[in-house]
């Protein structure tokens, strides 16, 4: 590498690109993660619209240099809106060879490759079961590999520190960072504040941060390495404040905003488990909204906690992944039958079992729709995106009272972790919906329904004159007392079912984004909405009749649908399971819709869908 | 519970319009009949009183009380407590279980719930059988029991209730039985002035599955010399002439007779703080031993509940209030124009 001769700046060209993809991986000690997020942040600062992905491995520190102990970010910015974290990349920068090997397939020809040479020895080429060093075989001919000295460099940057190895290799991620910032013309100083504002307490790891970033940035600039630089330009986005937001904090902020408009306390009754945690973690530090969280001994336990406190009249939540789901149905079904309100979150992961727990999969729709023990039919609510997630979570809370039923909302381990930014709402523009309890004794009956939503009363305890009992054991339809009449029950069933039918009021008319009729109707839920969103767009631009409706109510179904699939000619439903809410359309309309399904744990990438699409439309 | 003092009750108010579903000659009627009798002298409204139970023949119990009620699911009666009491401390939450409910299928949350000292008034019915599933044995079934499921006899060793909650350092154990009425009462007023979990094993006898599981300990010719009825402060003597005692050996507890130079002042003392002596009786078991009644221990220790509602009104004092704007801008915010 040439440097630069002191006081000769360097003439380097800016060349315009409309959007990037860049992945960061390394092992999961690097600091990938905090690396992609700053990145993310700095981009937002520049103007772009982002989407993020978020890879990381299971194992809390798996053994260093393995295969599997590689943690990624990808962040996909641009000057054009943004639906995805983005298919292949156009960057991409590894911190070792077990980075390389496992991130170098996504890496577009002539994609620009950043990779730390000293790392690329003997005991690391073989973690990452390299033969030959991939430096030398020509391997990475077809990339513009630039070969950064990270870890020199870094330690030159910190050498008057006398700090220890390990602490200079700590770092090494904010050099890289620094590179890549000044490669894509990002601006540092939100990192440097960040950095500024997470080590106040240690001020060593401050100043090496600081120190590194900044050496970093200026050996872009002063380096004859990368002739020259990249510049994005500003997005056109939608006028507001924004903020960047993961999936399960927009998840817990919808639950407090909603709790807030009911006038309640929120209580949320969970247990850890991967990708759900962080909702817990996020309620835990907002005590002062009136927020009571509650790690219980085990997921039953989480439930039947927020069932608890639903029943004395507070916000009832909890928050799994699917193997929770499982242990919680029981109470769910009780749930069902004494028809209090409760919010049941379900962030899925990649099953069966512990499966891929740090991977999204979007498997659990009909155990979510179906998997309960008799008939306990339960509204199920889907969130779409990271920010989306604030929404659905509101929606299913102001659901769940208003109908007082248990409601299952779906997100899932992408959305929780991805980010993008999210333009506020005002507390004021959200809708108000302030709970009432029954406390007039006069006709009261604990299964006194609501004519308009069949909802029972809610009284809380303490109330006097309306001491009752209720339970799991079927009930009068009018009294709640204990009957095992044949016919009553039937009328049980069937009035649940009707409260169900009875919520279909609630959903606005199907947004056909696209098209009003034509030859194909992407139909998707959850997770995927922006890879469909990307795809669909394409052949919009290409004139083609192609259109997109993405679900968010999953039960009850939209009471249009029908009707909308009827005016496309063929109907595509990609899912991230083996045809899931394929089977639900199949049986509900009749009609012979095809699916797109993928199982790899990751999102659908935009060709995947661009792919079936075109052939369908060829068909 | 605010308006304590001013309520005045009856025993019948308690009672709901339910029809009574157990088995005549249940045990169960007896500790119904005593939490009915007891209830109207605590001073509590009606409305404030939450039961909460799970499943099997006790938790049918929420039904027939006319205050607030639910009966759950298998095991769960505890969690869902906690989750009543923590968002509600203004109310006073009663658990109904059993030894199937609360030590089998529910043993985790009955444990958890008494490890974190939930003020919940937990109260398990012990016949040692199955008796809603008709006759199964239990996890208190002694070793070797005959029934509809082990029919050369179960290979299952018996769970010791009192030692379970010893375990978790409960803060309220107790024992008593259905037959002994008024016991029962003192020890169930006792349950209720605690402010903490209370544990209550009331041994009960199922006379259709189990007939006779306590039938020495409610005898009357033997119940004498096979009930030690506990007394804080007082020595523990027990039998039909008050000539039998506990006296501890060394570090192990055995049982004398007063007289040829033993005396009242070689006896074990109750004391309900001691742990170890809560240990040693939790321990003490026919035939060797009487059953001890009473209450084995009492401690003081700050509730979950209340810890959790500090935590709360702590953060919302803190923050001036919840600003929910405010939380929504919180973190890197940026405007575009
Ligand atoms: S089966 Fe036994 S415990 Fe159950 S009600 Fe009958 S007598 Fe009582």
């Amino acid at each position: 590498m040439a440097t630069n001769p002191v006081g000769a700046p360097l003439q380097k060209t800016v060349q315009e690109r409309e959007n990037v993809v860049i992945r960061f991986a390394g092992d999961s000690g690097d600091g990938m993660q905090v690396t992609g997020m700053q990145f993310t942040t700095e981009s937002v600062f520049a103007g772009n619209d982002i989407g993020t992905l978020p890879d990381f491995p299971a194992e809390i520190r798996a053994p260093t240099g393995t295969l599997y102990g590689v943690s990624a970010f990808q962040v996909n910015f641009s000057s054009k809106n943004v639906f995805t974290p983005g298919d292949d990349l156009d960057a991409l920068v590894v911190m070792n060879p077990a980075a390389l090997k496992t991130n170098l397939a996504d890496l577009k020809q002539n994609g620009i490759l950043i990779l730390d040479k000293v790392e690329f020895n003997e005991p690391n080429l073989k973690k990452a079961e390299y033969t030959k060093s991939p430096l030398d075989d020509g391997s990475l001919d077809k990339y513009q590999t630039y070969q950064v000295e990270i870890t020199k460099l870094t330690t030159l940057a910190l050498k008057d520190m006398n700090l220890p190895n390990r602490s200079v290799m700590r770092s090494r991620n904010f050099f890289a960072l620094g590179v890549v910032s000044w490669l894509f013309t990002r601006p540092i100083e939100p990192t440097l504040n960040w950095i500024k504002e997470r080590f106040k307490r240690t001020p060593e790891v401050m100043e090496a941060n600081t120190r590194a970033l900044k050496a970093g940035y200026n050996m872009g600039e002063n380096t004859e390495i990368f002739a020259s630089s990249y510049e994005i330009k500003p997005a056109q986005i939608a006028p507001g404040v924004y903020r960047n937001i993961t999936g399960n904090t927009a998840t817990a902020l919808g639950f407090v905003a909603a709790a807030q408009k009911a006038g309640l306390p929120l209580f949320l009754g969970s247990y850890p488990i991967t990708p759900a945690s962080d909702v817990l973690h996020d309620l835990s530090t907002l005590k002062n909204f009136n927020v009571y969280t509650f790690q219980a001994e085990d997921e039953i336990a989480g439930v039947g906690s927020a069932l608890g406190a639903a029943f004395g009249g507070a916000i009832g939540i909890t928050t799994t992944s699917g193997p929770g789901m499982n242990l919680k149905a029981e109470t769910v079904g009780l749930a069902a039958a004494v028809e209090l309100p409760l919010i049941i979150t379900d962030i899925q992961r990649a099953g069966p079992s512990t499966g891929m727990p740090t991977k999204p999969e979007q498997a659990d729709l009909l155990q979510s729709l179906y998997g309960r023990h008799g008939e306990a039919p339960l509204p199920v609510i889907a969130a779409s995106s990271p920010g989306d997630c604030f929404y659905a979570a509101f929606e299913a809370v102001r659901i769940a009272v208003k109908y007082m039923t248990p409601v299952i909302l779906l997100t899932d381990g992408y959305l929780a972790n991805a980010s993008e930014p999210w333009l506020l709402p005002r507390a004021a523009d959200l809708p108000d919906f302030k709970v009432e309890f029954r406390t007039d004794p006069q006709g009261f009956f604990p299964y006194l329904r609501d004519e308009n939503t069949l909802a029972r009363p809610w009284v809380r305890p303490g109330t006097p004159g309306l001491e009752h009992r209720i339970g799991g054991l079927e009930k009068d339809y009018l009294t709640g007392n204990i009957s095992y009449a044949p016919n009553n029950h039937e009328q049980m069933v069937r009035v649940r079912y009707r409260k169900m039918a009875k919520i279909t009021q609630e959903i606005p008319p199907t947004k056909v984004e696209g098209p009003e009729r034509g030859k194909l109707l992407v139909i998707g839920w959850g997770s995927t909405y922006g890879s469909i969103a990307a795809g669909v767009k394409d052949f919009q631009g290409q004139g083609k009749a192609v259109s997109q409706v993405h679900l968010r109510y999953l039960n009850p179904l939209p009471p249009d649908l029908g009707e909308v699939i009827s005016r496309f000619d063929k109907v595509l439903v990609p899912e991230m399971n083996m045809g899931q809410l394929l089977r639900v359309l199949r049986a509900e309309y009749l009609v012979d819709a095809v699916g797109l399904n993928k199982i790899q744990g990751r999102p659908f990438k935009v060709s995947e869908i661009t792919a079936k699409i075109a052939r369908m439309l060829e068909e | 519970m605010s308006t304590a003092s001013a309520v005045k009750l009856t025993r019948k108010e308690f009672v709901s319009d339910q029809d009574v579903r157990w088995c005549p000659g249940c045990g169960d009627y007896s500790i119904l009949a005593q939490v009915q009798k007891v209830f109207p002298d605590m001073g509590i409204p009606r409305e404030n009183i939450v039961f909460i139970s799970g499943i099997g023949c006790s938790s049918r119990f929420p039904y027939y009380m006319n205050t607030y009620g639910f009966h759950s699911i298998h095991g769960r009666a505890p969690a869902i407590a906690t989750g009543l009491k923590v968002s509600r401390p203004d109310l006073m939450v009663w658990v109904v279980t059993g030894d199937g409910d609360g030590l089998s299928i529910g043993g985790n949350h009955l444990m958890h719930a008494l490890r974190r000292n939930v003020d919940l008034k937990i109260l398990l019915f012990n016949n040692r059988i199955y008796g809603l599933t008709k006759g199964q044995y239990s996890p208190t079934s002694e070793l070797g029991k005959v029934t509809k499921s082990t029919p050369v006899g179960s290979a299952d060793h018996p769970l010791n209730p009192l030692l379970l909650a010893l375990g978790v350092d409960a803060t309220f154990i107790a024992r008593t039985i259905d037959v002994e009425t008024r016991h029962q009462q003192e020890v169930i007023k006792r349950a209720a002035e605690h402010k903490g979990a209370t544990f209550v094993e009331i041994l009960q006898n199922c006379n259709v599955y189990n007939d006779g599981a306590f039938a020495s300990l409610t005898d009357k010719e033997t119940k004498a010399d096979t009930q030690l009825m506990l007394e804080h402060g007082k020595p523990m003597v027990f039998g039909k002439n008050k000539d039998r005692g506990i006296r501890l050996n060394g570090l192990t507890p055995e049982v004398v007779t007063l007289g040829n130079g033993i005396g009242v002042s070689d006896l074990l003392i109750h004391d309900e703080t001691d742990a170890v002596l809560a240990f040693l009786l939790s321990r003490m078991a026919p035939p060797a031993f009487p059953t001890p009644l009473g209450v084995i221990r009492v401690i003081e220790k700050p509730t979950f509940d209340a810890l959790m509602n500090h935590q709360i009104r702590d953060a919302m004092e803190k923050s001036g209030g919840a600003d929910l704007d405010k939380l929504l801008n919180r973190g890197d915010v940026w405007t575009v124009k």
